[in-house]
């Protein structure tokens, strides 16, 4: 039975404006049509440029639950293919990176392809002589996502022809990247460290919604950033402080800390948490960093640049960023109930390799199978998915610090612990799931 | 009354049985959930490192699924005895099946001892139960009569996939 597809209203009806309906979260339905509409509607992030160095590198992912791949092409530009033979659909790669040469081979039947997706032979060529294949869907190759754009090395594709341009799309949100780049006195950033990958079984709204969830923290993190606190107590007066104390500690700051942190609004789902300062703001200087920094921007802009501490910054739909120390959570949807989480590292280029060490330390104890923190969180996820059957209660409240006015309101800073940021997220959703629909 | 005791090494310089026999008594430490007993067999600059990537050579700029001193293990520890410890209610439970380690190196001189033990670790938590398949890389060295773990380094065959929850230590 369905019920929501082609029933603009029916979806509607799932956002109010400060509670959500749970078949956001539980639907397979709502999923399908989130995979149909919501992600081929939206610019998705794809992977960094900096993943493919070389022609003929590729990289696997998927926009969605749609497999596709991203690849530099001979002329140095960098294309998004679905990931797809024409002929018999099996998926081209067999790994999820690599280099494929001049030219992509499959290897069910050798139709090949260059690195813009055109066919470029088939065997026993004259079995289709006299067959219209030059007209065939399969003539034309792998077919490829036609609205691609590299914003300073993050790659973004929108499958739909329909929808917001790039800029329209994410606007003042950009400023969030920006920043992230400017932290390496050259301006580049590297994917390096290797990829941490993290199962969830729970929808992957939870986990956006989550990075701009400040009110848990203190409560769900007590027994990883609370035990965190309370051993560091009893080291003897005057140790120096580990790196691994400075990452965990702040996450049991108090309710005032995250309400004075701010969060900022911007339109179509995004925003950035830590406007004012944030978790990261208090670690030790890098030595030698801010020389170099000041060296390539001058003393106030490397001041300005490192002064920025945005905490978490959401792309709706489906990645986070963290700048101040590089690294980019993509939150891949499998089904209703399962999500993968891949956790990315960049290194800033002509930065000293402390950067990146802490980077990695960071990831690996907060956002790791293996990590206590990441342990509170999905214990979370997943307890909130089996609650959501229940039917003592349909609906999912949003409602911290509503305003009425609030929904045309963009580019704003409010209170570190509103509610705002998952609400819009919601007006977000609406509005990508029922366009064109 | 324990069932297995911290035996002291008899002579400063181990066994091949005195290495087999410690890095058996570790795994039952774990399986038996006596976490404090166990967190004293580790050196005070010991780590404890689960790489991300197969044949890893570096844990610094590389990241690891874990990579931990003494204090993070300790914190762990604690946190495990933590009552708002959410994802530990109810408690996981593990089993570990060992090969009979194998001594890869001795170097009395230098007080260092490897050795290498392939095993299968299981971890469950409610209606769930994981399987994983590792290779346990022991450096050992002796300290005031006791041996102690300097570097224990656990591969998982499976290491880059994508997991839920690990909670306890393989």
């Amino acid at each position: 039975m369905t019920r929501y597809a082609g029933n603009v209203a029916a979806i509607r009806d799932l956002v109010r404006d400060q509670e959500v309906h749970r078949d956001v979260y539980v639907s397979e339905e709502v999923f399908q049509l989130e995979m149909e509409h919501m992600f081929p509607n939206s610019w998705v992030y794809v992977g960094h440029d900096s993943q493919v160095p070389n022609p003929g590198d590729y990289f696997g992912t998927t926009i969605g639950t749609q497999p596709i791949l991203l690849v530099r092409h001979t002329d140095g530009t960098v294309k998004v293919l679905h990931n797809r033979c024409p002929h018999k659909g099996t998926r081209i790669t067999s790994e999820t990176c690599g280099n494929a040469g001049k030219f992509f081979r499959c290897p069910y039947h050798a139709w090949s392809f260059r690195t813009d997706g055109s066919l470029l032979a088939i065997p026993l060529k004259k079995g289709y002589e006299n067959t219209g294949f030059e007209q065939s869907h399969a003539a034309s190759g792998m077919a490829p996502v036609r609205h691609v754009r590299n914003y300073r090395g993050f790659v973004f594709a929108k499958i739909n022809d329909g929808g917001l341009d790039f800029e329209e799309f994410f606007g003042d949100s950009l400023s969030s990247f920006d920043n992230m780049i400017d932290r390496s006195p050259v301006g580049q950033l590297k994917v390096a460290g290797g990829v941490l990958r993290y199962m969830h079984n729970c929808n992957w709204k939870m986990l956006v919604e989550n990075q701009t969830d400040t009110c848990h923290p203190m409560v769900a993190h007590e027994s990883s950033a609370g035990t965190v606190v309370e051993v560091w107590k009893k080291a003897p007066p005057g140790t120096k402080k580990p790196m691994a104390v400075e990452i965990i500690a702040p996450f049991m700051s108090p309710y005032e800390f995250f309400e004075n942190m701010g969060i900022r609004i911007w339109d179509n789902g995004h925003g950035h948490t830590g406007v004012h300062h944030s978790i990261h703001s208090d670690y030790s200087a890098v030595p030698g960093y801010f020389e170099k920094m000041k060296a390539a921007y001058g003393e106030e802009r490397a001041k300005a640049i490192l002064g920025e501490n945005r905490h978490n910054t959401v792309y709706f739909p489906n990645i986070m960023i963290k700048g101040p120390i590089q690294l980019l959570r993509h939150f891949k949807p499998i089904a209703a109930n399962k999500t993968l989480v891949e956790s990315w590292t960049f290194q800033l280029v002509d930065a000293p390799d402390m950067l990146l060490e802490r980077t990695l330390m960071y990831n690996r104890l907060i956002n790791a199978p293996t990590s206590i923190v990441g342990h509170d969180d999905l214990e979370m996820y997943e307890r909130a998915q089996e609650g959501l059957h229940s039917n003592g209660n349909e609906w999912v409240n949003l409602q911290r610090l509503y305003s009425p006015d609030e929904a045309g309101q963009t580019n704003v800073a409010v209170n570190g612990t509103s509610e705002w940021p998952m609400r819009h997220q919601f007006r977000a959703w609406t509005k990508f799931m029922t366009m064109g629909m | 009354m324990s069932m297995v005791t911290d035996a002291q090494v008899k002579n400063a310089i181990p066994t091949d049985q005195d290495l087999i026999d410690f890095v058996v008594r570790e795994a039952r430490l774990i399986d038996q959930q006596r976490f404090d007993e166990w967190l004293d067999l580790y050196a005070d600059d010991a780590f404890y490192w689960m790489p991300l990537e197969w044949n890893q050579t570096d844990p610094r700029l590389t990241c690891s699924l874990m990579y931990e001193d003494k204090l993070l293990l300790s914190i762990r520890v604690e946190r495990l005895k933590g009552a708002r410890t959410f994802s530990q209610k109810p408690k996981s439970r593990c089993h570990h099946v060992l090969q009979t380690p194998q001594v890869d190196s001795r170097d009395p001189a230098a007080n260092n001892y490897v050795t290498w033990t392939p095993m299968h670790y299981i971890e469950t938590r409610m209606d769930e139960q994981t399987l994983f398949a590792a290779w346990a890389t022991h450096h050992l060295s002796v300290e005031n009569g006791r041996l102690k773990i300097k570097l224990k380094r656990v591969d998982l065959i499976n290491c880059d996939a994508a997991f839920g929850n690990i909670q306890l230590f393989m």
